[in-house]
């Protein structure tokens, strides 16, 4: 399998400068605000959590809860890594934005013919073998480009390095059966607005686990049908065959 | 000729939708304002689009249109694959009266359905994308395929209907042949189509508050639909005896009855199971919205029928099976409201109630299948025929003597006496 791009976001190291939102609103063509919430005009944000700045961004999970639900598949996990979305084939059902569990895509409420909008790892510049805007911009390392499994074995040095800095928690690595955005902190992550219940499956999995089962239904199920219409006719027919007997005997006649 | 006779036709049409302005009745006044309030809103829609109509918002995606438009009117459409299979599959005979009413029921149910769609979606000019861009991952690709192929297996079960009035037999005959592996096709589709979307929030463990959260959401959709079909269809016989003046079919609509009380029963036990499964207990004892609105379904929409309906004095009522279904109805709205609205507005920290805009486009949708609903039963053979003479304003009189059609002669002018003769065989 290809290696997959990630973002290592280190929370210890942001200094809160907005710099990246800077550049992905550039790259974007997005207005510039002081609105620090996630929106369809802002694809990542760096939020105040106490005395800690928290980058978000799209987690780019795994296996996406958004490009599984997603029933034309406008949405789907890169091999690169990147989850990216492809406009011309989105209905508009809003699935992916019930099913993601961080709440990433955001939607153009107010458009007549809106799209759903997300970060997608500046896909483009990932292709053209340059870094996201985001992590070029960043001017204190709190956030890293490059191999997933790279960036991993940093998040467990510096983990394991700076037990005083970090907790012992790499956000990301089995949440919801692992993310390519993996987080950094040197407070419990709850305090810092993550879900920390979300369960180690990944949450494909949890519908996959019916729809697997969905020709089986339809085989066992048609025959059963067509084999209770066969008994409950037959029967049919036989009472009426009796009824047509005893009807002839009461005449007198033989019958056959 | 033929022009001359269209030409007669649009006249004719032209008088009646005069004749309809101006016989103005209370009904008729409501059924305009809220085609007007609708039809108002449909321009915001999609002029300015969801934001400006809904109380959507990135924090709340889904709201009334998927819980109530497509969550309960699919539910509500379920009297067709219940009374179809048990005609049709299981030949249940005494069953034959009902299985009009309930197939032009699904038949609107899920047209209305897709019309709903076209308002939530917010490319609805997409819509057919899934025909060509597949992902079987997805429950919503399922129940698109569902939707379409289900509405065109119901749209066939009613042609029979829409052929014999324009007296096409060959392709009533047709139809008529095909019609078992076409009710057998459709009960695949629609129970699917049932339990997929309860698979729909099986994907948000960790958002949908507990107590309506489980594994099981499918099959719990799929009975409650089986129960709530012959509710529906009891609540359908009632209103239409009284709009066109017929008598009910009791017997077998208590009958009917005994399939949504085991549905309910079955149901029961699955809820009890996830309560024990899902450790629930502290959520069934805490005192807030979700407790309260959780033992009102489970007692008044489960419960409650279900016992009324295992009494056998209770079933034999026309009173008693009335409310069994309507509290059936009730539970089964309010259960589909609840997972689909009020399960998740704690973890998204919202407190979503619909738009007055998004109101009128479900209530003009609803007053569009009333509307669809009576002009079918006015103008087609949907409920058997002496019955069809009451909705034209005739009076059937069955008589079985000589002595007394004769005594049918000596009405008075104005009444205009049609006599058909059968004899017995």
């Amino acid at each position: 399998m290809k290696k997959q791009f990630g973002i290592l976001v280190d929370t210890t190291q942001c200094i809160g400068c907005m710099a990246c939102e800077d550049a992905c609103a550039d790259k974007w063509g997005f207005p510039h605000t002081e609105v620090h919430e996630l929106s369809c005009q802002k694809n990542t944000v760096v939020q105040q959590w106490g005395e800690t700045y928290v980058p978000r961004l799209c987690m780019h999970c795994e296996n996406p809860a958004c490009a599984s639900v997603c029933p034309v598949g406008a949405l789907h996990k890169t091999a690169d890594g990147p989850v990216v979305y492809d406009e011309s084939k989105c209905i508009g059902c809003r699935y992916c934005m019930q099913a993601c569990p961080f709440q990433v895509p955001k939607y153009q409420w107010n458009k007549p013919n809106p799209k759903v909008t997300k970060c997608n790892m500046c896909y483009d510049r990932v292709e053209a073998g340059k870094q996201p805007a985001c992590v070029e911009a960043c001017p204190a390392q709190a956030r890293i480009f490059g191999y997933r499994d790279d960036l991993l074995d940093i998040a467990k040095q510096k983990t394991k390095d700076n037990p005083r800095t970090y907790i012992q928690h790499i956000f990301g690595e089995t949440e919801v059966g692992g993310t390519s955005t993996i987080y950094l902190a040197g407070v419990d992550f709850a305090k810092l607005g993550f879900k920390t219940d979300l369960p180690k499956t990944q949450l494909p999995q949890y519908t996959w686990n019916i729809m697997s089962k969905i020709p089986d239904y339809f085989v066992w199920g048609s025959t059963l049908m067509t084999g209770f219409w066969w008994l409950t006719n037959r029967k049919k027919k036989v009472a009426e065959y009796e009824a047509n007997l005893k009807r002839r005997g009461t005449d007198g006649s033989d019958g056959e | 000729m033929a022009a001359m006779e269209n030409k007669m036709n649009m006249r004719n049409i032209y008088f009646q939708v005069k004749n309809w302005f101006r016989h103005m009745t209370f009904w008729k006044s409501i059924f305009l304002i809220l085609m007007i309030a609708g039809l108002y809103s449909t321009v915001v829609r999609f002029a300015f689009g969801l934001g400006a109509a809904t109380n959507l918002s990135d924090k709340f995606p889904w709201g009334l249109w998927i819980g109530f438009d497509v969550l309960c009117g699919v539910g509500l459409a379920a009297g067709g694959f219940v009374v179809a299979a048990s005609v049709y599959v299981f030949h249940l005979d005494a069953y034959k009266a009902l299985i009009r009413p309930a197939v032009l029921t699904a038949f609107l149910g899920y047209v209305l359905v897709v019309f709903a769609l076209l308002f939530d979606l917010g490319r609805p000019w997409n819509i057919w994308h899934p025909l060509v861009m597949w992902n079987p991952h997805s429950v919503m690709f399922e129940v698109a395929w569902c939707v379409m192929l289900y509405t065109t297996v119901l749209a066939l079960e009613f042609s029979p209907i829409v052929f014999e009035r324009f007296e096409l037999e060959k392709a009533e005959k047709m139809v008529h042949s095909v019609i078992v592996p076409l009710v057998i096709l459709g009960v695949m589709l629609s129970t699917l189509h049932q339990s997929s979307l309860g698979s729909l929030y099986l994907i948000t463990p960790e958002k949908t508050y507990p107590l309506w959260y489980s594994g099981n959401l499918p099959f719990l959709f799929f009975l409650t639909a089986v129960a709530v079909g012959p509710a529906m269809v009891t609540i359908e016989s009632f209103l239409s005896s009284r709009a066109f003046h017929r008598e009910i079919e009791l017997s077998i609509l208590s009958r009917l009855g005994k399939v949504s009380a085991v549905a309910l029963a079955v149901y029961l036990v699955l809820k009890i199971e996830d309560m024990i499964n899902y450790n629930l207990a502290p959520y069934l004892f805490t005192f807030n919205l979700e407790g309260i609105l959780y033992w009102t379904e489970i007692v008044a929409g489960v419960v409650l029928p279900m016992v009324l309906l295992i009494i056998p004095q209770v079933r034999a009522s026309k009173r008693g099976l009335f409310c069994s279904a309507i509290l059936i109805v009730t539970g089964f709205v309010l259960n589909r409201m609840d997972v689909s609205i009020t399960a998740l507005e704690r973890h998204y920290a919202v407190n979503y109630f619909p738009s007055w805009m998004e109101i009128s486009i479900t209530m003009m949708i609803v007053a569009a299948g009333f509307g669809v609903f009576a002009l079918a039963a006015k103008n087609l053979a949907v409920f058997p025929k002496e019955e069809r003479a009451h909705a034209e304003n005739y009076e059937v009189v069955i008589v079985d003597s000589e002595s007394s059609l004769e005594a049918l002669k000596h009405l008075p002018e104005t009444v205009q006496v049609e006599t058909r003769v059968r004899t017995k065989d």
